[in-house]
């Protein structure tokens, strides 16, 4: 399972990109992998705030039901329409077009995982 | 340590996703649950079913001892046909449903579900004391395949001189299957027309090779434990450990027609079971339709206003009908199909209606 060089991970198998002081979010391959075919995906409303390691929202697939993570603290600015109308998206395509929220940083982004720390986790895993 | 089925290593070859059922290591899906959901619907699917229990009951009263051992009425099925069923405690608590067939007169093979293996083995073990019969558990040697969908027929065809226009919904018949000696038996657990092919487990690798390429020109694929789950619920099925409990009988369950009555001689069971049916369950097993694509999960309470009236069992947003189901017991004064509850999911209070059982049947 490829695993992009660019993105930071969680050890919660959240993935984040961050340019100019926004934070692009989303679930890694493995997570969507694990989870199943994603069914619904509950977002929090752009203009919203999220705080880092609290909830912020939840993917169900047939069998189970997922909460996310929220790996850096700040305002949504922007949530994928996508992922409410096809899901599935987040299964075929986690790191570009299944992306979930942008985020606009109010904190430092916490110390994050690399590519080669998040293959190890999900081997170990 | 899971065990693993004869097939274990098919499965790998094949690329499937395993999770451990009832300890067992089974696929739950190949690639994708939804689309193995659809081939089920709109073409056939392939099962590994070997994790379920296969004990044989032979003998001049294996009739009797089944009559005697279970609910049903075991010497009113003939050979070749086969019964839903269910074996009870002295409480009459169900200790699993089953599917048993008889093979022949004195000849019968009882299919239990794989976590209740033991105990059912165990029960059936006791019970025939007594009686001029033997029990034989050959769960470990016997593999089981099912061939679930419409183009099961087609499939099937192909690979068998079995007449299958004259094998009927709950029919049973010894076949061969390009040199393999089969049980095929046209019963299953999706909703759909099938087979299920009892086989020895040494032939089972081979045997599903064969099918799986019969199968692929008609859209056959193998499918996994997920897709099971979400066709029998949209089938309306009871599943043992979520509509069905030893907390429970078979009237509780909302299928006390199991349970006959009428047949001569004692049955364990019978005495509270006879208490039991006269009395008005509390609670009944209904069917849930939601709005949304929010779905109503075992052990989620139901609500009428703020009041709790009732538990899911089994819920999943359905990938045939596009809308989330669920199979739930409400208290009796809210099992109208019609009315209107509600489901508190997650913290969340989403609407639903009662709806009749099944939620999906084949045209």
């Amino acid at each position: 399972m490829s695993i992009p060089e660019n993105l930071q991970y969680t050890k919660e198998h959240e993935w984040l990109k961050v340019e100019d002081g926004v934070a692009t979010v989303g679930i890694t391959a493995f997570a969507a992998e694990s989870l199943g075919d994603i069914v619904f995906v509950q977002l929090p409303d752009a203009g919203s705030a999220i705080t880092a390691g609290e909830v912020f929202g939840e993917v169900e697939s047939t069998k189970s039901v997922s909460e996310l993570y929220a790996p850096v603290s700040g305002e949504v600015v922007e949530v994928n329409g996508t992922t409410s109308d096809t899901p599935e998206v987040i299964n075929s395509d986690p790191y570009t077009e299944g992306w979930l929220l942008k985020v606009r940083l109010t904190g430092d982004v916490p110390d994050l995982l690399d590519a080669a720390a998040y293959a190890q986790l999900t081997q170990e895993n | 340590m899971s065990r693993e089925t004869s097939l274990h290593g098919v499965h790998k070859g094949l690329g499937a996703l395993f999770t451990d059922f009832a300890g067992w290591s089974m696929p739950v899906r190949y690639a994708s649950e939804l689309a193995e959901h659809k081939a089920v619907r709109e073409a056939a699917g392939l099962f590994d079913l070997s994790h379920m229990a296969e004990i044989h009951v032979t003998g001049k009263q294996a009739a009797d001892v089944l009559d005697f051992a279970l609910v049903g009425n075991l010497t009113g099925v003939k050979p070749g046909r086969a019964r839903y069923t269910m074996i009870c405690n002295e409480s009459g608590g169900v200790l699993d449903d089953l599917v048993v067939y008889r093979l022949a007169d004195e000849h019968y093979l009882v299919v239990a579900n794989a976590g209740n293996a033991q105990v059912v083995a165990d029960a059936l073990e006791e019970r025939v004391a007594g009686f001029d019969a033997v029990v034989d558990d050959r769960s470990e040697t016997t593999a089981l395949i099912a061939v679930q969908g419409p183009k099961a027929v087609e499939i099937l065809s192909a690979v068998t001189d079995a007449d299958l226009d004259a094998l009927k919904y709950y029919a049973s018949v010894p076949a061969s299957v390009k040199g393999h000696d089969v049980l095929l038996a046209r019963t299953g657990y999706t909703g759909e027309d099938g087979f299920e092919l009892f086989v020895d487990a040494d032939e089972a690798p081979a045997l599903w090779r064969l099918l799986l390429e019969a199968g692929e020109p008609h859209g056959l694929v193998p499918a996994g434990l997920a897709c099971r789950d979400t066709l029998r619920l949209e089938a309306g099925m009871p599943l043992y450990g979520n509509e069905l409990t030893v907390g429970q009988s078979p009237f509780e369950a909302g299928l006390g027609r199991v349970v006959k009555f009428e047949k001569p001689g004692d049955f364990v069971g019978r005495a509270a079971l006879e208490e039991r049916s006269k009395q008005d369950v509390p609670r009944v097993r209904v069917g849930l339709k939601g709005a949304g694509r929010r779905a109503p999960r075992h052990g989620y309470a139901v609500l009428a206003g703020d009041t709790e009236i009732g538990e899911v069992t089994s819920g999943a947003l359905s990938p045939t009908l596009g809308y989330p189901i669920a199979m739930a017991y409400v208290d009796r004064a809210y099992a109208e199909p019609g009315t209107e509850l509600s489901v508190d999911i997650r913290g969340r209070i989403e609407p639903v209606e009662v709806v009749a059982l099944p939620f999906y049947s084949r045209a």
